[in-house]
């Protein structure tokens, strides 16, 4: 598979799944801001939005305005309408790779977010804008599911998506537990939603929310699909299955490190996490992510050609 | 007109009833009512159907069309630039002996022209022989002076040709133009008939029509008939200037066809003059470039600096023999409008024969006596630029202001060699189905399909035929207004 494609499968797939997250994290958090102010919660949103790369220096009472500019902030990339309109930048370079169906959906997608946001009743109600987006959200996935074959270029969509997913869940775990002693029950239900994560949790935790057992779902469930544990073993998966596709030697360094971190997330026991540092902890989970993508566009997409040459 | 009483059902409304005949040879009649024998059938299928019938018809094909996302580029607008190929609903009926003679001629002069063009590059005997002044090629703006002395594997520079040709009231086809660069359109002339099948199942089963389907299959042999010698599993990619070319879907349907890598410039790499592909298991070696980009285009060191369509180093790896680019740099010399001229003269020169196909009269502007009488007749000439295509840069002197005129005039005298006039040409006509539901005549040329490979020279039996969809247009660009028709040459 050529390079370029293979990078522009796997960012469509990562800003999609951008701003997918963010949709959720601001969905939730935007509801919980609507119960009686309470100065930690509005803290823990502009740390929460600031974790999301929005920029906000907006002061208590205008949520639902900066709300509206988190969604479709002109020129801000991470705004949810900039991650789409990459994503579907990227899927057009490819538009031959990828299935028709998946192409009309993204495009679709595209369109009902623009026209949605520059419709006037966008403003006073940006929550059921949230939830249109998302549900075009996941039909993509279900179409990209069933809709092309399961090989390179399909494990090169799942990369971008669970690495991207990873490393969203560290950053609003991180952001949500800056200062625990303020946090009630209200703030884990936002936290457990913003991952689709509050039935599934109650399934296994009941409703009793204790912040550690709300941190070791969201870090190291094995089953459940919003969880850095489930998100880094598809990220193993895919790169194993593309390494053994490409039969590149040089994918044994990558090997390594996605073992690192698969294991370490799943032999470590919460409370070793939670005696040491958490917010240290999530920071080396991210930082590995961050390797992890550099050590992939070095092998497969931009690999210097002597490397290659001299062999 | 009246249609042939006996043909017509009882109280079946005639769609043919408007249909006004001009000076110009109809592909369809003889004479008002006496369709030829080829289109014998196709003409009682329309007696037969009603104009509700043709337009829904009409509207499952613009249908077809559209989910196969068959679309075209327009320069030069800002808003919506990707357009539905416009196409007619009634097929072009070539017959087996017309098309026989297309064939023969299309062979012939595809073989001279690779001829001229390796003499050109070479020993320039054609120069020498004083058949073509040499002047007009060293001023051609397509001459790639780099190309000189350059052995091109087994001679062949031109391996995939689009020549159109137009009937003239005589009845005969006559050739207007050979693209010898990157001719495009194939790709409507296969998804095309693809979509008459599904409408005319039937009507296409009765009379007999010969396929193309095989055209991709015919490419990629041609392609890999070049491979570099040595190189037993060659690997061919299709080079494309990018999604926002005008030709972009082309470029990916055939190398879906052929199941071949579509890529881009920045995808290339060429190391000690042999040429790679990035792909995520390493470099891989590239032996044939089926390329859709431009001479200028192709390597910023050898020419257009500010070009990041190609790859650096491209030109000397091809110089050295280690990749084939298809079509060879430096074909555009023998499209040029002006040398145009001297075909039937190259081929008398190279192959000693007759052209099968003859040209159209054209004037040089260089050429002083042609050019006074031209320059004083503008309003009954065509006028074209030499390197232009696609309809642009042409003045059609009988549809042309006065203002119109007085600038071509300018132009012509300012630049003479950059400029060629031709009679104003009755293309043939044929019948077409108007946006009002009628059947009417509309000019139409044909651009068949020419694969010149190191085994054999394939022409696929049929082609794009392009129709001036304005009532009374004489231009077909697609770029113009122009759209398309299924061409169906007949076995018989």
């Amino acid at each position: 598979m050529l390079s370029r494609v293979a990078d522009s499968l796997y960012w469509m797939s990562r800003y999609l799944e951008r701003a997918d997250h963010n949709a959720r994290v601001l969905e939730s958090n935007y509801n919980s801001l609507l119960n009686p102010a309470k100065e930690s919660r509005v803290s823990r949103w502009n740390s929460i939005t600031r974790s999301l790369g929005l920029d906000s220096d907006l002061s208590n009472n205008d949520a639902p305005w900066s709300l509206l500019s988190f969604i479709a902030q002109p020129g801000n990339r991470s705004s949810i309408l900039g991650s789409i309109a990459s994503a579907r930048e990227n899927a057009s370079q490819v538009r031959e790779q990828i299935s028709s169906e998946m192409w009309e959906r993204l495009n679709r997608l595209y369109h009902e977010v623009t026209a949605t946001s520059t419709r006037a009743e966008f403003g006073s109600e940006p929550i059921r804008f949230l939830s249109l987006f998302r549900e075009g959200a996941y039909a993509f996935h279900g179409v990209t599911e069933s809709t092309i074959p399961h090989g390179e270029a399909w494990h090169f969509i799942q990369l971008g998506k669970y690495i991207e997913r990873a490393d969203g869940i560290c950053a609003v775990l991180d952001a949500s537990y800056s200062s625990p002693e303020d946090a009630d029950d209200l703030d884990w239900i936002g936290l457990l939603t913003s991952c689709s994560a509050l039935d599934a949790f109650r399934k296994v935790h009941t409703a009793s929310l204790k912040a550690e057992c709300v941190i070791e779902f969201l870090l190291l469930d094995p089953d459940f699909p919003h969880t850095v544990r489930y998100s880094i073993e598809r990220v193993q998966y895919a790169l194993s299955a593309i390494a053994s596709l490409t039969l590149t030697r040089h994918s044994r360094r990558i090997e390594r490190m996605i073992g690192t971190l698969r294991s370490s997330l799943a032999y470590v026991q919460i409370e070793e996490v939670m005696a040491r540092d958490l917010h240290s902890y999530l920071i080396r989970i991210r930082e590995q992510c961050k390797a992890l993508h550099r050590a992939v566009h070095e092998v497969y997409i931009d690999y210097p050609p002597e490397a290659v040459l001299e062999n | 007109m009246a249609a042939n009483a006996s043909l017509l059902p009882n109280s079946v409304h005639d769609p043919f009833s408007n249909y006004a005949f001009t000076d110009a040879y109809d592909e369809m009649f003889a004479a008002p009512g006496r369709p030829r024998p080829h289109y014998q059938k196709l003409y009682r299928r329309m007696l037969q159907q009603s104009a509700d019938e043709l337009q829904r018809s009409k509207q499952q094909a613009d249908i077809s069309f559209l989910n196969q996302g068959i679309t075209f580029t327009v320069y030069g607008r800002e808003e919506g630039t990707e357009r539905i190929f416009p196409h007619d609903l009634l097929p072009r009926v070539i017959s087996g002996a017309e098309w026989d003679v297309i064939e023969r001629g299309l062979k012939q002069r595809v073989q001279a022209l690779n001829l001229f063009l390796r003499d050109v590059y070479h020993e320039r005997r054609i120069i020498k022989d004083g058949i073509i002044p040499g002047e007009l090629l060293y001023t051609c703006s397509q001459f790639r002076r780099h190309m000189r002395g350059i052995k091109i594997p087994r001679d062949i520079y031109v391996s995939i040709c689009g020549t159109d040709l137009i009937r003239t009231p005589d009845g005969n086809f006559v050739v207007l133009e050979d693209n010898l660069r990157v001719p495009s359109g194939v790709s409507y002339m296969l998804t095309g008939r693809r979509v008459m099948k599904e409408i005319f199942p039937r009507l296409f089963h009765q009379c007999g029509v010969r396929p193309i389907e095989h055209y991709s299959q015919a490419l990629l042999a041609t392609l890999r008939s070049l491979t570099p010698d040595g190189r037993a599993h060659p690997r061919i990619v299709l080079l494309t200037p990018g999604i926002y070319n005008s030709a972009y879907f082309e470029h990916a349907y055939l190398a879906r066809q052929m199941g071949i890598e579509l890529v881009e410039g920045r995808d290339l790499l060429v190391h000690d003059n042999v040429v790679y592909v990035r792909t995520t298991s390493g470099l891989q070696r590239v032996d044939v470039i089926y390329r859709r980009v431009d001479d200028d285009f192709l390597d910023p060191l050898t020419f257009r600096q500010d070009s990041a369509l190609g790859a650096a180093g491209l030109f000397n790896a091809y110089r050295a023999g280690n990749v084939v680019l298809a079509n060879a740099v430096g074909t555009g010399v023998a499209d040029d409008k002006a040398v145009y001229a001297y075909v039937p003269a190259i081929i008398r020169y190279y192959l000693g024969e007759d052209p099968v196909l003859n040209n159209v009269e054209t004037f040089l502007m260089t050429n002083e006596t042609e050019r006074a009488h031209v320059c004083g007749n503008l309003h009954r000439y065509v006028v074209k630029a030499v390197g232009e295509s696609g309809g642009y840069g042409m003045l059609v002197g009988p549809h042309s202001t006065r203002e119109q005129q007085d600038e071509f005039r300018k132009r012509i005298l300012a630049d003479p060699r950059n400029y060629i006039a031709q009679p104003t040409l009755a293309l043939s006509t044929a019948p077409c189905f108007t946006d009002d539901g009628r059947i009417e005549p509309r000019h139409i040329d044909l651009r068949p399909y020419v694969l010149y490979g190191a085994d054999e020279i394939t022409v696929v039996p049929g082609g794009l035929t392009r129709v001036a969809l304005r009532k009374g247009s004489l231009v077909v660009n697609s770029s113009q207004g122009g759209g398309s028709k299924d061409t169906w040459v007949l076995y018989q």
